[in-house]
């Protein structure tokens, strides 16, 4: 179902997961499956009386990419934090699966806080699933590309799930991470992590950051066509994942660690990365910041 | 969660051809509404699943404004509401009512 | 039981596995010949970046060996590591690159074998026993998402309210069988027979080749939809391809 509205103008920070899609694919090409009329929805919130979604969050299906058949899934940020529940997980396994048996390639815009508490144990079991059908894809030769710039970021399940992807678009808003910012604090205390210093939320865990220390793979800015642009660049390189893939991961994960594991905070990072002003980094714009990344850390496809 | 159901009788039917239509997220103060082509053109139902209790009243009188008003004959709607106000479930239904007639909402 | 008294269930004729630093790391022999390299964590030991990375490496040593040994994966940990400085260095990376190379040497002839016989949670628990090919454990283990307490700070209901919910479904508390009933977890091993056998068994038993936890999640209840839903997706996207 396609939601009326102009797609370009759309910032992706701002935009729900159906507009995601149909800004990014071929114009009316996304064929959804199990769509809401299907009415798949949660199981599990009714014991706690929460309210369900018809799609349960989680939206997949097929369409094209300039002209090419693709697979896309996108996550509803502002349904439960995008937090992945039994359907919600089982509808990406199930497409990700599809992707290596029709040797397609997969988009997945993530927008997701982790696990759904609620349903914890399906959601967590989901997310090792997904894991497993995406490493699978890949090794029949299908590319699964992340885009990550949503509300909720990347967070728990989600970020280890973008760990394995192909390759990982971000925007300035987008965050990847495992545990939260909150629940580093309550765990932790205020010293080890203030969850309410944005500017330090954003300097660990932030889009730029990310993409400086080579834990994404582009940049881009908060709308649809910077997104078709990157996928289409990274799309242009075949995929591929094996024992060279990994080996060359392992060493660009040891050199990061060697130079960078003693860093107090990102600024650091940057300083050694030859970032001039490492403190100026938050307040650039896209061109001027990726002119002062030149020298960042690149994954190189070692992902 | 409280489930409220309304059959009503519809003046004005649906337009375009499109099967169905959704709009809204089912968030804090949002909710998500799907239409569905699916009864006789002079017929609307509405079924609506919330977990606020005790707003039968106010959801029955937004519904009969909607059906009254705009273009909802042969729609099978289905709600699910996040907590939204009054007026933020008509414009929702609105909104619905556009997409599935096929204009710019 | 002790991690030492399941090595010397095992491997009754000894074994050359140690514990450093939290991680399990060595090799046995077995009954009919031939080795199980053994790589897991110990002590309910956090997962962060630097173990991560050593086990990731060992998992590749093996990979680039190419003996074709299965690898054991016994698991006592915590949750990932909690902390700004992993956070910084991308554990995401760190443990999604763990997973990867469990699922490669697997895919590269590596049969790989999680075995929880401690505590394990969230994001330690996907990177190492949910990312092996079959998945035991033995009574008592205890695995988590998060623990009760935890859950009910975040999701702003009472210890009591969420402990009554957790008696009328599998699906969010910690346990065992929660866990099992979910299908992450195959089978639950018993202490009172040879472990050696147990262990000769779950490498043994019949693998299609495609991951049936969800199938399992649904024979046992504790995932009524799952399966299905994924193969309807599947079978949609696949109609109209």
């Amino acid at each position: 179902m396609t939601p009326a509205f102009e797609p370009e103008a759309l910032s992706w920070y701002e935009g729900s997961a159906r507009q995601r899609i149909a800004a990014l694919v071929d114009p009316g090409s996304f064929r959804e499956a199990v769509g809401p009329e299907e009415r798949a929805t949660s199981p599990h919130l009714a014991l706690f009386d929460l309210p369900e979604q018809f799609d349960d969050g989680m939206i997949v299906g097929q369409a094209a990419f300039e002209g090419t058949p693709i697979l896309v899934a996108a996550q509803e940020g502002r349904f439960m934090g995008g937090a992945v529940g039994e359907v919600h997980g089982a509808k990406l396994v199930g497409l990700l699966r599809a992707a290596k048996s029709l040797a397609l390639d997969v988009l997945v815009l993530f927008d997701t806080g982790g696990v759904r508490l609620q349903e914890a144990n399906a959601g967590e079991t989901a997310i090792a699933e997904i894991m497993r059908a995406l490493v699978e894809a890949r090794l029949s030769g299908s590319r699964v590309v992340g885009l990550i710039g949503g509300r909720s970021g990347c967070y728990g399940g989600g970020g280890l799930i973008a760990g394995c992807c192909s390759a990982l678009l971000v925007t300035e808003q987008g965050r990847i991470g495992v545990t939260g910012p909150e629940v580093i604090e309550t765990n932790r205390g205020v010293e080890e992590f203030d969850a309410r210093d944005r500017a330090l939320v954003w300097r660990t865990m932030g889009g730029k950051h990310r993409y400086l220390i080579g834990g994404a793979d582009r940049y881009v800015d908060d709308g649809p066509e910077a997104f078709r642009a990157a996928v289409r660049d990274v799309l242009a390189a075949p995929g591929r994942l094996d024992l060279a893939t990994l080996d060359a991961e392992q060493a660009r994960l040891e050199r990061r660690l060697a130079r960078f594991g003693a860093a107090r905070d990102a600024t650091d990072i940057w300083s050694a990365l030859g970032v001039a002003e490492a403190q100026a980094v938050p307040g650039l714009s896209t061109q001027a910041f990726r002119a002062v990344a030149l020298g960042r850390e690149s994954a190189h496809d070692a992902r | 969660m409280e489930r409220l159901s309304y059959t009503l009788s519809a003046p004005i039917p649906a337009g375009g051809t499109k099967p169905r239509a959704i709009v809204g997220v089912v968030a804090s103060g949002n909710l998500e509404v799907l239409l569905e082509r699916a009864l006789a053109p002079d017929l609307c139902t509405v079924e609506i699943a919330t977990a606020a209790h005790g707003f039968a009243e106010i959801w029955a009188a937004v519904v009969a404004d909607f059906v009254a008003r705009r273009a909802a004959g042969g729609l099978r709607i289905a709600i699910n509401d996040g907590g939204a106000r009054p007026d933020t479930v008509a414009l929702r239904l609105a909104q619905g009512a556009r997409l599935i007639a096929g204009d710019a909402a | 039981m002790t991690l030492a008294e399941i090595l010397a269930g095992l491997f009754p004729e000894g074994h050359a596995v140690t514990v450093a630093d939290g991680l399990i790391l060595g090799h046995g022999p077995r009954p009919g010949g031939g080795r199980v390299h053994v790589l897991g964590i110990a002590e309910g030991t956090p997962l962060g970046i630097d173990g991560a990375l050593a086990l990731a490496g060992q998992v590749l040593a093996i990979v680039r060996s190419g003996d074709g040994a299965p690898i054991l994966m016994p698991i006592d940990s915590a949750s990932q590591r909690m902390s700004r400085r992993d956070e910084l260095l991308g554990l995401n990376e760190y443990l999604a690159h763990l997973a990867k190379a469990l699922m490669l040497a697997e895919a590269a002839g590596h049969p790989t074998l999680g075995l929880l016989y401690g505590r394990s949670a969230a994001g330690a628990f996907i990177a190492t026993a949910l990312a092996t090919a079959r998945l035991v454990a033995l009574p008592g283990a205890h695995p988590e998402v998060m623990d009760l307490p935890s859950m009910a700070r975040v999701t702003k209901l009472s210890l009591d309210v969420l402990t009554d919910k957790a008696r009328a479904t599998p699906v969010f508390a910690p346990g065992l069988d929660n866990l099992v009933q979910t299908g992450a977890i195959g089978a639950i091993w018993d202490p009172q027979r040879p472990l050696a056998e147990q262990m000769e068994a779950s490498l043994a038993a019949s693998h299609p080749g495609g991951d049936d936890r969800d199938r399992l999640g649904a024979e046992r209840g504790g995932r009524p939809r799952a399966a299905a839903i994924a193969e309807r997706v599947a079978a949609q996207v696949a109609g109209r391809a």
